[in-house]
């Protein structure tokens, strides 16, 4: 019946849009505790933040690295298929640095860390809440977002743009190695192209992206996790809530930010 | 004579889930160093209570003083404050599952109090001896039994040496021994400390066992408070179908059946 689909989409665009509002107020609060936290005397917890780095780290850097070298060697041979046509195979290289790093390292980076890191917050601290610890902590008189939230948040803001960095050079990494063991191109000449080819701008825009996808996956991540209601069940459904709502926001960040950065 | 201060003192406290009324106007004082039994069936709003009065829960109407404090109008800082007064050992522990036992006691101590590694520990190791948990210091959570995780609860609430101190259902779903212990835990643990106690439980034998005052709660307020004896003789029929069903299944309920059975025969009991 068409009516009772309008009525369900109308329920679920209020329920987004409640969960986007919910996690704008997490960051308000997380910002401010961050910022007035110091004075209260509630220093930034840098042993716990370390901790959630080496953490998120740990499980996403060999992922990362396999799939950023995956990405470099389609890339390289994709691109080769298209440019022979035009007698232009010695721009491979010069492709694979600028899309890697602009767009393809920070964007495969993510979706990893959201699938990775950000599932495996949600369902600590979806978790942690069904089993009343957070109220525990609550009671003990210590602040959720004070303990766990910035930890967290924190790691993942320096997490995605290092993880990034290494992705951009594993990535041409392997575009090299397509370039040389498939199009027969010199890996010295290779090199320099890609080095030729980037810019400071390319890297840095790669990195900004970064930055604005990790804070994405620890809200969200956080959030959700926060935010489960009921039983064990319920913590399932928040961690797959959370990948997929964090990749579409992902997406549509990259989407603004490509547009504010890039486009001339 | 003036009378001091309450420990704990609610007024009209009303909360809603939905369009589910749970608390329809609590009105409850706890005096300081007694143990205050909060009975009622389950479900009947007795854990929704205990959290409005540690300020988990936001309640509609009312309001909650904690050692003379109103805990809604407080500011968060007081309120932190506040908290590191009261403690609170929750319904299955809720131990944190990622520390060791040891390091779930020592959190408070770490965070809230500025004494060195070496007294915390020795702090830590006397609390677990308290409840009869000695070197369980590097287990999980995960590792423990039930009874077991009740009374790490226990230990962790009473880690800053609280005033008040609230349980929620401490012997529920654990075998009658195990049961028993552990309310004879909480009364030791009481006259060790002369903290005030908050108790939540549906179980009658715990109940008199522990209470020096029972409140009971029916359809979202308080029924009666008295002491054990003061309920034992109440003849108000709401209260008499609570004890007499769970308390004594005995003869007087066999008397009844025969009654139903057999008709108007029966001799009366
Ligand atoms: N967060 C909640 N959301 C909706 N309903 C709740 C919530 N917490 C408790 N309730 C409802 O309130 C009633 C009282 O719950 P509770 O206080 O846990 O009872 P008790 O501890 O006495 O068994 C129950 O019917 C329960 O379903
Ligand atoms: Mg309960």
């Amino acid at each position: 019946m068409p009516t009772g689909l309008a009525v369900r989409a109308q329920a679920l665009l209020w329920e987004q849009l409640a969960e986007t509002g919910r996690m704008w107020r997490l960051a308000v609060a997380a910002g401010r505790q961050a910022v007035a936290g110091p004075f209260r005397g509630q220093p930034f917890r840098w042993r716990a933040t370390i901790a959630q780095l080496i953490r998120v780290g740990n499980q996403s850097l060999s992922l990362v690295a396999l799939i950023a070298a995956l990405i470099g060697i389609i890339l390289a041979l994709q691109s080769a298929y298209q440019l022979r046509q035009l007698g232009a195979t010695h721009l491979v290289a010069n492709l694979v640095a600028v899309s890697v790093t602009r767009e393809l390292a920070p964007l495969m980076t993510a979706i990893l860390v959201a699938g990775r890191a950000g599932s495996a917050i949600a369902a600590e601290l979806g978790t942690m809440k069904v089993s009343e610890e957070i109220d525990a902590l609550e009671v003990i008189g210590l602040d959720p977002v004070d303990f766990l939230v910035i930890p967290r948040l924190v790691a993942l803001l320096v997490a995605v743009p290092c993880l990034t960095l290494f992705a951009d050079l594993i990535g041409i990494l392997g575009g090299c190695l397509a370039g040389v063991a498939a199009l027969g191109l010199s890996a010295g000449a290779y090199t320099a192209d890609s080095l030729s080819a980037l810019v400071l701008e390319d890297i840095f825009g790669g990195v900004i992206k970064a930055i604005v996808f990790g804070g994405i996956i620890g809200l969200v991540a956080c959030q959700r996790g926060l935010g489960t209601r009921g039983g064990a069940d319920e913590v399932g459904r928040s961690t797959t809530t959370t990948v997929v709502r964090s990749i579409v926001l992902i997406i549509a960040a990259d989407l603004f930010v490509t547009a504010v950065l890039f486009v001339r | 004579m003036t009378a001091p201060t309450p420990a704990i003192e609610v007024r009209g406290l009303e909360k809603s889930y939905g369009r589910r009324r749970v608390l329809e106007g609590i009105d409850l004082t706890v005096h300081e160093g007694e143990a205050l039994v909060i009975l009622g069936g389950s479900g009947s709003g007795k854990s929704t209570l205990l959290r409005c009065l540690v300020g988990l829960e936001r309640p509609d109407a009312g309001a909650v003083s904690l050692l003379g404090r109103d805990i809604f109008t407080a500011a968060p800082r007081e309120l932190a404050d506040l908290r590191q007064r009261i403690g609170m050992a929750f319904q299955s522990g809720a131990l944190f599952g990622s520390m060791t036992v040891a390091e779930n006691l020592e959190l408070p101590l770490v965070e809230f109090s500025h004494l060195p590694e070496s007294t915390r520990r020795i702090i830590v190791r006397i609390k677990l001896a308290l409840v009869g948990l000695e070197g369980t210091e590097a287990l999980r959570p995960s590792q423990l039994s039930g009874g077991m995780k009740k009374r790490a609860a226990f230990a962790r609430a009473m880690a800053l040496d609280p005033e008040i101190l609230f349980f929620d259902e401490p012997s529920a779903g654990l075998d009658p021994v195990t049961a028993a212990g552990l309310d004879r835990l909480l009364l030791s643990l009481r006259d060790v400390f002369g903290a005030t106690l908050v108790v939540v439980t549906h179980e009658l034998n715990s109940a008199f066992a522990i209470a020096d005052r029972i409140a009971l709660i029916h359809a979202g307020s308080v029924l009666i408070t008295g002491t054990p004896d003061e309920l034992r003789a109440c003849q108000n029929p709401i209260v008499r179908r609570f004890l007499d069903r769970e308390a004594e299944p005995g003869p007087e309920h066999e008397g009844r059946l025969r009654e139903l059975i057999l008709g108007s025969e029966a001799p009366d009991g």
